[in-house]
């Protein structure tokens, strides 16, 4: 963890209430994909803790949901404000853990973290494949930079207003030997009941500091219990207590 | 050149800057981002007989310049605190630790105390009388002034380190129960502890925390604190631990004003890891600033003349 000055280079509507926000700065605390940040917004007492979508030496992108007051003052943010940054926070994917033919599995506002995932697993030599899974046509977001990075790609609406229609757990791939999940809890539960394999799956928790001090985000696991923002919030399929 | 140092009960501390308990861990975290030695000391996270999960979450939920939390006294229990946590903290933080601890009945509290007494590391005991997270827990002892004093007498009774009795601001007269445990022995009085708070979800229509109640802090409640701090000042003659939305040097002073000889910082810490180095970095200036060469001399200075 370290803190950073981020400037804002981008910020831009994708689907309606989801934004993509591009920051520069200082990436060197971002070491692996799934890990978030964390934003100190004027006027509101605590951080925003955003899932890191991708990054390179020079900048990151995160994409965020407008659920409340915090992430909407964020939606109106313009390029060259500065933010004050928690960066490199949470356990993220282990790549080592992952088999050549990992799925990776997003649930709306969960997909981004799955992006830079896809990335790391590809330049680790693997073959992954992607899951992505919105309710509507009109939510989806990031097929085309999924479809780009070269990797079989299935998108899935709960109407079937696009794509297969369904739920991710309806179209997990018939040969894959380990999974990645990110997205709301009633997702992870079926993608943890569906698979047939090992997986890691990144949980989400009202969190007070996001590095560990509070206590406020704690789960209980086989392994012990566990701080959502620092001992997570990956957690091995294994582990997990519903 | 000016004077940080305090006495609290008895051992100097370099600055009054101390993080509070619950909001600085065992040390570690922090220790990896800055020397905590800089602290004047630390309080760790409230220790109980027993190994503790806490409440179920959301724990956390945010106010205006705040935020309610209901952990509910996590901790492993205190065998885990001597065997492992204060080993580990000894590679990082050479000085005296305040242990701060929580029970559920008056042997509890006594067994817990004596269990950490025998730690060389541990300076001072703060005896948590005042959490609002706990159902039947330790707020009972603190909003009563007969049970604060029996507390404090089977505390003091099974240690010889400074007591510290940690006291609840939801009472109708703070300044009676610390008066209490000075008459039963205490050595010194901590305050304020969390006001007992909540929100609740337009959506859900339901309190946002799954405990329903939780513990209001951060820089809204300074004015609470600062009230609490200068009568408790006023009712007793050992030392006072002050606390409740301190987040800056000039908070210090005012805190100090008030009447407290040393100063905990809580919420902000969460906000801004870097908050005490910040805060103690900052005091020197702010003292030449209003005067002051001395730290321990403006203590209770708003109550004279």
């Amino acid at each position: 963890m370290k803190q950073v000055l981020y400037t804002v280079t981008g910020n831009q509507e994708l689907a309606p209430g989801v934004w993509e926000m591009s920051l520069a700065g200082d990436t060197s605390p971002i070491t692996t994909p799934g890990q978030f940040i964390n934003i100190k917004l004027d006027g509101f007492f605590l951080r925003r803790p955003i899932s890191v979508c991708d990054w390179d030496s020079r900048g990151l992108t995160i994409i965020y949901k407008v659920v409340g007051k915090g992430t909407a003052v964020m939606s109106a943010m313009q390029p060259g404000q500065e933010l004050d940054v928690l960066s490199g926070l949470g356990n993220g994917f282990d790549v080592a853990k992952c088999g050549q033919r990992t799925v990776v599995i997003g649930g709306g506002a969960g997909v981004p973290p799955m992006y830079g995932l896809a990335k790391a697993l590809l330049a680790a030599g693997k073959t992954p494949s992607a899951v992505l899974g919105f309710n509507t046509e009109s939510e989806i977001f990031y097929e085309d930079q999924f479809r780009k990075l070269g990797i079989e790609t299935v998108v899935t609406t709960v109407d079937g207003s696009y794509g297969q229609k369904g739920f991710v757990t309806d179209a997990l791939p018939e040969n894959y030997d380990y999974f990645c999940a990110c997205g709301p809890l009633p997702m992870l539960k079926a993608v943890y009941n569906a698979s047939s394999t090992s997986g890691l799956l990144s949980f989400e928790e009202r969190m007070g500091c996001g590095f560990g001090a509070c206590m406020g985000c704690s789960c209980k696991t086989k392994y012990g219990n566990k701080r959502i923002c620092k001992d997570g919030p990956v957690l091995e399929k294994e582990e997990i207590i519903w | 050149m000016v004077d940080l140092r305090v006495n609290l009960a008895g051992t100097e501390l370099d600055n009054p800057v101390i993080p509070a308990s619950g909001t600085f861990g065992y040390g570690y975290e922090f220790a990896q981002l800055y020397d905590i030695n800089c602290l004047g000391t630390f309080s760790f996270k409230g220790t109980t007989r027993e190994p503790r999960f806490g409440n179920p979450t959301p724990r956390i939920a945010e106010c205006p310049a705040g935020m309610l939390n209901a952990v509910g006294l996590q901790n492993p229990g205190v065998d885990k605190v001597l065997s492992e946590e204060l080993p580990k903290l000894k590679a990082c933080f050479h000085k005296p630790v305040m242990a701060n601890v929580s029970g559920f009945s008056v042997e509890e509290y006594a067994y817990t105390c004596a269990q950490l007494d025998k730690a060389e590391q541990v300076g001072w005991l703060e005896v948590n009388i005042s959490c609002p997270n706990v159902h039947n827990g330790g707020m009972s002892f603190g909003v009563c002034a007969e049970a604060a004093a029996e507390v404090t007498k089977a505390v003091k009774a099974v240690t010889t380190k400074p007591v510290f009795m940690k006291l609840s601001p939801n009472v109708t007269d703070i300044a009676g129960i610390a008066k209490a445990c000075q008459d039963a022995g205490a050595d010194g009085i901590s305050l304020i502890n969390t006001l007992l708070g909540m929100r609740i979800d337009l959506k859900s229509r339901r309190p946002l925390l799954a405990n329903g109640t939780g513990g209001f802090s951060g820089s809204a409640i300074l004015p609470v604190a600062l009230r609490m701090v200068y009568q408790v000042y006023e009712a007793v003659d050992i030392p006072v631990i002050g606390m409740g939305g301190v987040s800056s040097a000039e908070d210090v002073v005012e805190m100090m004003l008030a009447g407290a000889t040393a100063v905990e910082v809580g919420a902000a810490n969460l906000v801004d890891p870097f908050a005490c180095k910040e805060i103690i970095d900052q005091l020197p200036q702010v003292m030449v600033k209003y005067g002051i060469t001395n730290l321990k001399e403006i203590i209770g200075g708003a109550h004279h003349g």
